[in-house]
């Protein structure tokens, strides 16, 4: 016990010491949460719209101007005919082309009205589909109107316009608990990762198999520093999000803590063992790169589990964050209770107790 | 006679293909100065880290301390001291912070651990740089710094991997004078060097050649032996006939 005390005190002496690490550890969350919440939007914006006029009537004048005034398109000036819009797609200066045909208003309540075309730039799949599909529904709202006001009846049965893609406040508040635990993931995992390693290349290490020292007083001397540290970051993190965003678990925090601290004991157990079984830095960083990719594309933490291939769904059982990743989502969106949630609590447990066992047995002081 | 402090049967490591330490054998007085002379390559380092409960050997049997090398590596932990070849003490930490973390870790009490470290440091007449951090201290000062830590402890043997590597002369000379003070408490020195001078500084003396122990006696029967003037002759006689190394 009082070797283990002592190594925890050269530990935090040597964190204090470290001309980086304290500045890191209260930056890294601050930053983190003022500025991604903010980029890690799948919201379409600035769309670039070509419109070719043929019809020159009063109601390509309006959808002309109702297309302008929507927030996501921006409309490209002194495009008169459709070669000229294509040259424009080609070249990546135009998103999406809407071309209204001669005779268009003319025919609206005839029995054959004249069709409208898009066509839209899909190379950027994202941008594409959603800007035309924006852009149809602008213009339905804007004929609904029209039709409205000529008095036809068929109106609200043409069109039903649903505003779906209008989430931008919703989507950042999915990407804040997600964004929590990307910062989890980089702290706990590959601070402590570097920590061994440090020592290797240091040769410090090697004094310390030369000591009576047991392994496990050791790791754990490792490990715990990180645990405080990672409780500080989502601690700090959690205060941004209520402070800058207003937002606030709706479910307890101490569910949040516990669901943090089984997550955080696991990872840092995995950045342990990963950093045991590689002799420098580099090494230890493509290691958990490599992981941490994977952990962060396919743990839901930015596209839904629910869309991804049957295959990657099951693979996605045994990645850890896949279940902390839920655990903070719906306790802090949902106020979800831990009842309901009692079985990724059990498999963080499973994931801390086997990584970190993993850590014990990976590091040996004879070889 | 007492029983050695050391005592090695056929001690053998491979890696592979490559025998670095071939069936050596050899007893360690205590209380001794036991030089451990090789060319680089020789299989010194590989040696004492079999000794020091670091490494496993792959054959043979040996007894440090007391306790077998091959089952009971962390009971020889205990008892002895190393320096390793590269420094290794914690840079970002004080002099003073370095002393109580070793001293901790052998299970000193904290007022022990407070009374040795300023006596080391008194004999070392280093007190009033207790507080400055290591990594600012130029290497004589971090190799004997180094060697006092690894005696904090009071181990019956401490190991000495090229200790003196690097240093000028006038701290080489401090240095020894450290090691001789130690021996005389009756602390047992292993110690592995380049320097031929030190070696005739030593009480016996082993010479590896290839992985094998060559030669073992004191200075002056090995200069006997092999009819030289100085213990420099002697290990360029052994070292001509090896294969490996550079």
């Amino acid at each position: 016990m009082r070797q283990l005390i002592i190594l925890l005190k050269k530990e935090f002496t040597q964190i204090r010491r470290n001309p980086f690490l304290p500045r890191l550890i209260i930056a890294f969350p601050i930053m983190i949460m003022l500025v991604l919440p903010w980029v890690t939007t799948m919201d379409v914006r600035n769309v670039s719209v070509a419109i070719v006029d043929e019809d020159h009537s009063q109601l390509s004048q309006r959808i002309t101007s109702d297309v302008s005034a929507a927030e996501y398109f921006k409309l490209t000036d002194g495009v008169y005919s459709y070669s000229e819009a294509l040259a424009l797609l080609e070249d990546c200066q135009v998103d999406v082309i809407l071309s209204i045909p001669r005779g268009f208003e003319h025919d609206l309540s005839s029995a054959q009205p004249k069709k409208l075309g898009v066509d839209a730039n899909a190379v950027n799949a994202t941008k594409g589909s959603l800007g035309s599909q924006y852009l149809v529904q602008t213009i339905a709202l804007t004929l609904s109107k029209q039709l409205a006001e000529q008095g036809v009846e068929a109106a609200s049965d043409i069109v039903v316009v649903q505003n779906r893609y209008n989430e931008t406040l919703d989507y950042r508040h999915l990407m804040i608990p997600a964004l929590m635990i990307m910062l989890l993931i980089l702290i706990c995992g590959f601070l402590s990762a570097i920590n061994i390693v440090i020592e290797k290349e240091n040769g410090t290490i090697e004094q310390i198999n030369v000591s009576p020292i047991g392994r496990f007083t050791f790791t754990l001397a490792k490990l715990i520093p990180y645990w405080i540290i990672g409780l500080f970051v989502i601690s700090v993190a959690m205060l941004v999000a209520w402070l800058v965003y207003g937002l606030s678990p709706q479910g307890s925090l101490g569910n949040i803590y516990l669901a943090t601290i089984l997550f955080i004991l696991g990872f840092s157990g995995f950045g342990v063992a990963i950093a045991n079984k590689s002799d420098n830095i580099q090494q230890t960083m493509f290691v958990m790169f490599f992981f941490v990719i994977i952990f962060m594309l396919l743990s839901g933490l930015l596209t839904p589990i629910s869309s991804m291939p049957d295959w990657a769904q099951k693979f996605t059982l045994i990645l850890p964050p896949r279940y902390f990743i839920e655990i903070m989502r719906s306790v802090y969106l949902k106020g979800t209770t831990f009842v309901e949630m009692w079985h990724n609590y059990a498999a963080l447990t499973g994931f801390a107790i086997v990584f970190n066992l993993l850590a014990a047995v990976s590091y040996r002081k004879q070889s | 006679m007492k029983e050695p402090i050391i005592s090695v049967r056929n001690l053998t490591k491979r890696f592979g293909n490559f025998t670095a330490v071939n069936a050596i054998s050899f007893d360690v007085e205590k209380g001794e100065i036991f030089g451990f002379l090789g060319a680089n390559g020789a299989g010194k380092t590989t040696a004492m880290r079999m000794l020091c409960g670091l490494s496993f050997p792959t054959s043979g049997s040996g007894k440090v301390a007391g306790f077998d090398v091959m089952r009971e590596g962390e009971k020889i932990k205990r008892h002895i001291g190393y320096m390793s070849q590269r420094f290794s003490l914690y840079n970002d930490l004080t002099v003073w912070e370095n002393m109580q973390f070793y001293a901790g870790i052998y299970g000193m009490s904290a007022r022990d651990s407070a009374a040795r470290s300023t006596e080391l440091l008194q004999r070392l007449d280093f007190l009033n740089e207790r507080d400055t951090l290591v990594g600012s201290l130029p290497l004589g000062w971090k190799q004997k710094l180094s060697f006092v830590i690894a005696t904090i402890h009071r181990p019956s043997i401490v190991f000495l991997d090229e200790p003196t590597g690097g240093v000028d002369p006038i701290t080489r000379r401090q240095f020894w004078e450290l090691i001789y003070e130690a021996a005389a408490t009756g602390t047992t020195i292993f110690v592995t060097t380049h320097y031929m001078d030190e070696a005739e500084y030593c009480s016996r003396v082993s010479i590896m050649v290839d992985g094998e122990v060559r030669a073992l006696d004191t200075p002056a029967q090995l200069k006997k032996q092999f009819a030289a003037e100085s213990m420099d002759e002697v290990f360029r006689t052994l070292a001509r006939g090896a294969k490996r190394g550079e």
